[in-house]
């Protein structure tokens, strides 16, 4: 083990494996079914609580001033041929390994009721998916890393296709198919880079140059995969069938987890490896994701699927994230994982809000409901809280990633930010119109004259998430501060490499 | 002449002849059963014989003892015990309990060491076709049943015309080398420049007739219909060992003899590689029998092993063995699945039987579920370790064609493999199937732990499988 760690022990590795570990003991209780399901949500609230309480040493021992890995470990895997199992975290992962295990247990409390079927297996299946997101954002190793990242397929197509709604067959295989298209075509590319450095570690594949020619392979190799991921346009098409498929849990997961993978592949991998390819690719991205902003945005205006209208707003989300990473400056970047974070804790949570009036009216049409405030006081407000977060407004956590996002994509073009901005706009006008037609209004409907307000499990469920989206936007230096030292070292970084190929090829940068 | 080289196969020649003797002379109703155990024991005496015997070449340079024969020879011999284990309750079911049934996989088992011993074609063709006779044998070894008959025969039919091919071309080739020897055929082109065109023509035949063992797109017509008439544990059986000493046999031939003349028979390999990859991924997806569709799956597996040899290096020859490895595990796994898809006595085989089998059986559906998502390359699974080497190999010699093909038909595979996880988690239960027996339980249990925990040791078995390597690319 390596004196690099912070804890004295194997932390990361802990937060892994320990879910897995919950699950086997989940899969061993017997019983009659009612005591069985019983257990299982207990158990598995117990070991994701456990592990997020465990999760929380990294919060309070990280190192700010160091732009290195912490609390690396390291084991001999397959030695001879440069691939080790190794763990650690830098500014940049960090918070994500801390979202992933906050947001499980709140997952976990949010589907308490709502999965009445095969509730063990749900919760295995749900503890599983925790082991490899942590897995994924911990990993140093690319191969470790690939394993995780592709071992994600397992437990969430088993999600989406055993608790789904009524489409969920065709929305599991496309999902499954869609990723793994990505994700083999990245997988050539590791073993490209593995060849030329003869390792996967990744500071060590951080630290190859590799020639400008590869570097355009490797990252188109890499946008396959990654861009399915995030999700971008025009390969978004499966998020919306799975996050309408998915149960709400998997929706939340889904939104404030897995989409983050993408946009993670994106700066752990493409633009630190790469820069010139990076630099090259870097309009094509722009316009991409200017189109993902504006055109997506605009699908979700004309969605009557709650689900659905989310689904297309995370889409434009990304977008902006996507061009604050490929601004490759400080705000760009720094922006971006911020929106990636608060996207993580707002659109699970408006998952979460469409889960709520689901469980009770079992209907996501927006047209079914209306005057929801007149019942729902509670509900209305932490509706409010969270469309205006996804909105953008300053004081919550949405505005600050996407005014980063949009400065640094300034110092770039003056058209990309221009367009980007457009994001926010029309996203007020989805938001604001789907916040209309669900909660104000008078009521038409006969059963919503007697829908109950949120119970004490689903104030227990979103008080962290209210929080979480006030905290950050009222004081976001809490987070950036994590990852201020990585990113500027990333960007330091990609500047001299740039300049470097610039003075190789014998071309004057202007 | 140190005949000792041979041990293991003499051992297992004389516990076949001695388990036949037996089988005569015992009481009729017991003596499958014993047999069988017999013919486990004399397996694992074999594999301990395998193990303590030293490298060497010897029988006047017909028959060699290296590190690349005996990782392979162990592998053969696991999967031929798994068979045996495979049949012990099938046979019961489908009244075919005759002792010959466990002599015959013996005899298959000493036929496939040969091959893999080889260096002389004289021994090589004598390992195949003592594996071939018998396995046509097994394959028709229902007798009382049509398919089984049927299957048998085509296979013996079509399995004839290929070993007429690989004669032909071993004459060519002895023609015009002027030896059987794979020493001297490899002296007599070591100049491609100057080595005769009969000696390419020679080869082209040569690697149609293994072809036709491996099941690789053109010669692959046989495959399904064998597959699904032949008794079930047959199937496991063929699916299994022959292949990859047939695979195995093909690596040594192409890459020690005729290793010289890599840019001649390349093309040849990347073609078949490609058209077994995309056929297999392609052609499974109707399948609705599935055991049809686990000859459609192998198709697709052999394309997979074959990048390895079209890389012609040593990465290629250990992603080759280590692909093979996972794959035997995997197919037997399944097949011992397979044969446990039994209702009422008898015995079923279309793919939407195993409806809802989540909750009817779910330690059969989660062993099901993991050789599924093995075989469709989904990591942490065994099946993803052997395409990881095999396209390391590709991707080191610069084969991008075959390297993507090869991605990407594996997504286009991953569909029916996840189809099949489909239909036993997210449909409706059918009927439950009868228990499990102990031994097929036996072999299931075995394969999926293999399966599901080579990632944790892999070191070992890439080591062992390099090593192998070496003994054909210094």
């Amino acid at each position: 083990m390596n004196a690099l760690n912070a804890a004295g022990f194997p932390l990361l590795s802990l937060l892994t494996f320990l879910p897995l570990v919950g699950g086997a003991v989940i899969m061993m209780i017997r019983g009659p079914e009612a005591a069985v399901a019983s257990n299982a949500r207990w158990a598995a609230l117990w070991t994701s609580l456990i592990v997020f309480a465990l999760s929380l040493v990294l919060w309070f021992k990280f190192d700010t001033s160091s732009a290195g890995f912490q609390f690396v470990e390291e084991a001999a895997w397959l030695p001879q041929w440069g691939i080790t199992y190794k763990m650690g975290v830098d500014g940049i992962s960090v918070l994500f390994v801390l979202l992933a295990t906050a947001l499980v247990p709140i997952c976990i409390l949010a589907s308490w009721d709502s999965i009445e079927t095969r509730v063990r297996e749900f919760m295995f299946a749900f503890l599983v998916l925790e082991t490899m997101m942590v897995g994924m954002f911990a990993a140093l190793d690319f191969v470790v890393f690939y394993m995780f990242f592709e071992g994600v397929l397992i437990p969430m197509y088993l999600l989406i296709g055993v608790w789904g709604g009524p489409r969920r067959v065709y929305a599991a295989i496309k999902f499954f198919l869609y990723t793994l298209a990505g994700s083999v075509l990245m997988l050539l590319a590791l073993l490209a880079m593995w060849y030329a450095a003869g390792s996967t570690d990744i500071p060590t594949l951080m630290a190859t140059q590799f020639k400008p020619a590869v570097q355009t392979w490797l990252f188109l190799a890499f946008f396959a995969s990654f861009a399915v991921k995030v999700p971008m346009w025009p390969v978004h098409t499966w998020l919306p069938d799975a996050h309408v498929e998915a149960p709400t849990a998997g929706s939340v997961i889904l939104a404030g987890v897995l989409l983050k993978m993408g946009a993670y592949g994106f700066l752990r991998f493409s633009v630190p490896m790469l820069p010139d390819a990076t630099a090259y690719f870097a309009p094509m991205i722009f316009a991409l994701s200017v189109v993902a902003v504006i055109y997506t945005s605009l699908v979700a205006l004309a969605q009557t699927d709650m689900k659905k209208l989310i689904a297309y707003s995370s889409v434009a989300h990304m977008g902006v994230v996507t061009i604050g990473i490929f601004t490759v400056n400080e705000q760009g970047i720094s922006g971006a994982l911020f929106q990636m974070l608060s996207h993580g804790v707002v659109s699970g949570a408006l998952f979460l809000c469409v889960g709520v009036v689901y469980d009770r009216i079992h209907s996501r049409e927006i047209a079914r409901y209306g005057g929801l405030a007149d019942r729902m006081p509670k509900y209305a407000l932490a509706f409010m809280l969270f469309s205006m977060a996804s909105v953008g407004l300053p004081g919550t956590a949405g505005f600050v990633g996407e005014f980063l996002v949009l400065v640094g994509a300034f110092k770039v073009n003056f058209w990309l930010a221009a367009l980007g901005s457009m994001g926010m706009i029309l996203g007020a006008a989805y938001m604001l119109y789907l916040y209309r037609r669900v909660i104000f209004g008078s009521i038409t409907r006969d059963d919503l004259k007697s829908i109950m307000d949120l119970s004490p499990r689903e104030i227990a469920v979103f008080a962290p998430l209210v929080v979480l989206t006030l905290w950050m936007g009222i004081y976001p230096s809490s987070f950036t501060v994590f990852w201020d030292a990585s990113v500027h070292a990333m960007v330091e970084k990609h500047i001299a490499a740039l300049a470097s190929t610039s003075k190789l090829a014998g071309v004057i940068v202007p | 002449m140190n005949w000792q080289l041979a041990l293991p196969e003499i051992f297992l020649s004389c516990s076949a002849m001695a388990i036949l003797m037996y089988g005569v002379f015992a009481r009729p109703e017991r003596s499958f059963v014993m047999s069988s155990m017999l013919a486990v024991g004399a397996l694992l005496l074999t594999a301990m014989l395998v193990l303590s015997g030293t490298p060497g070449a010897g029988y006047n340079g017909l028959f060699t003892v290296d590190a690349y024969s005996h990782f392979a020879k162990l592998l053969i011999l696991v999967a031929v015990g798994l068979g045996v284990v495979m049949s012990l309750d099938y046979a019961e079911h489908a009244n075919m309990q005759r002792f010959e049934f466990p002599v015959l996989m013996l005899l298959a088992a000493v036929g496939m060491m040969l091959m893999v011993s080889a260096t002389s074609l004289m021994t090589l063709y004598l390992g195949l076709e003592l594996m071939s006779l018998s396995i046509y044998v097994l394959a028709a070894f229902a007798r009382d049943e049509r398919r089984s008959a049927e299957a048998g025969l085509k296979y013996f039919v079509l399995g004839a015309l290929a070993s007429g091919l690989l004669l032909y071309g071993v004459s060519l080739v002895y023609g015009f080398s002027g030896s059987m020897s794979f020493a001297e055929i490899g002296r007599a082109m070591a100049d491609p420049k100057t080595a005769s065109p009969g000696l390419t023509v020679g080869i082209v035949f040569i690697v149609a007739g293994l072809s036709f063992k491996v099941s690789a797109v053109p010669f692959h017509m046989w495959t399904p219909d064998v597959y699904e008439g032949a008794p079930t544990p047959v199937t496991a059986f063929m699916g299994t060992a022959p292949k990859v000493a047939a695979i195995v046999l093909l690596v040594r031939l192409l890459s020690d003899p005729f290793g010289a003349l890599l840019g001649q028979w390349q093309q040849l390999i990347v073609l078949v590689s490609l058209a077994s990859m995309i056929l297999g991924a392609l052609a499974a997806i109707g399948q609705r029998n599935i055991k049809r569709l686990m000859a459609y799956s192998s198709i697709g597996h052999m394309g997979y092993a074959l990048i390895g040899l079209a890389a012609g290096t040593g990465a290629g020859v250990r992603g080759v063995l280590i692909y093979m490895l996972t794959y035997v595990f995997m197919n037997a796994g399944t097949f011992a699945c397979i044969i446990a898809m039994r209702r009422q006595g008898r015995n079923v085989e279309g793919v939407s039987d195993l409806s809802g089998l989540g909750r009817t059986d779910p330690a059969m559906a989660l062993a099901i579920a993991i050789f599924m998502f093995s075989m469709a390359g989904i990591p942490p699974f065994s099946g993803f370790w052997g395409k990881y080497f095999i396209f390391t190999a590709a991707v080191q010699q610069g084969m991008w064609l075959l390297a993507v093909v090869g991605v990407l038909s594996s997504v286009i595979g991953a569909f029916y493999y996840i189809r099949i996880i489909k239909v036993m988690y997210f449909d409706e239960p059918a009927p439950a199937f009868d228990p499990r027996p102990a031994s097929l339980s036996f072999v299931v249990g075995a394969s999926g732990l293999f399966t599901t925990f080579f990632f944790l040791f892999p070191a070992p078995v890439v080591a062992a499988a390099e090593a192998a390597a070496k003994v054909l690319f210094r």
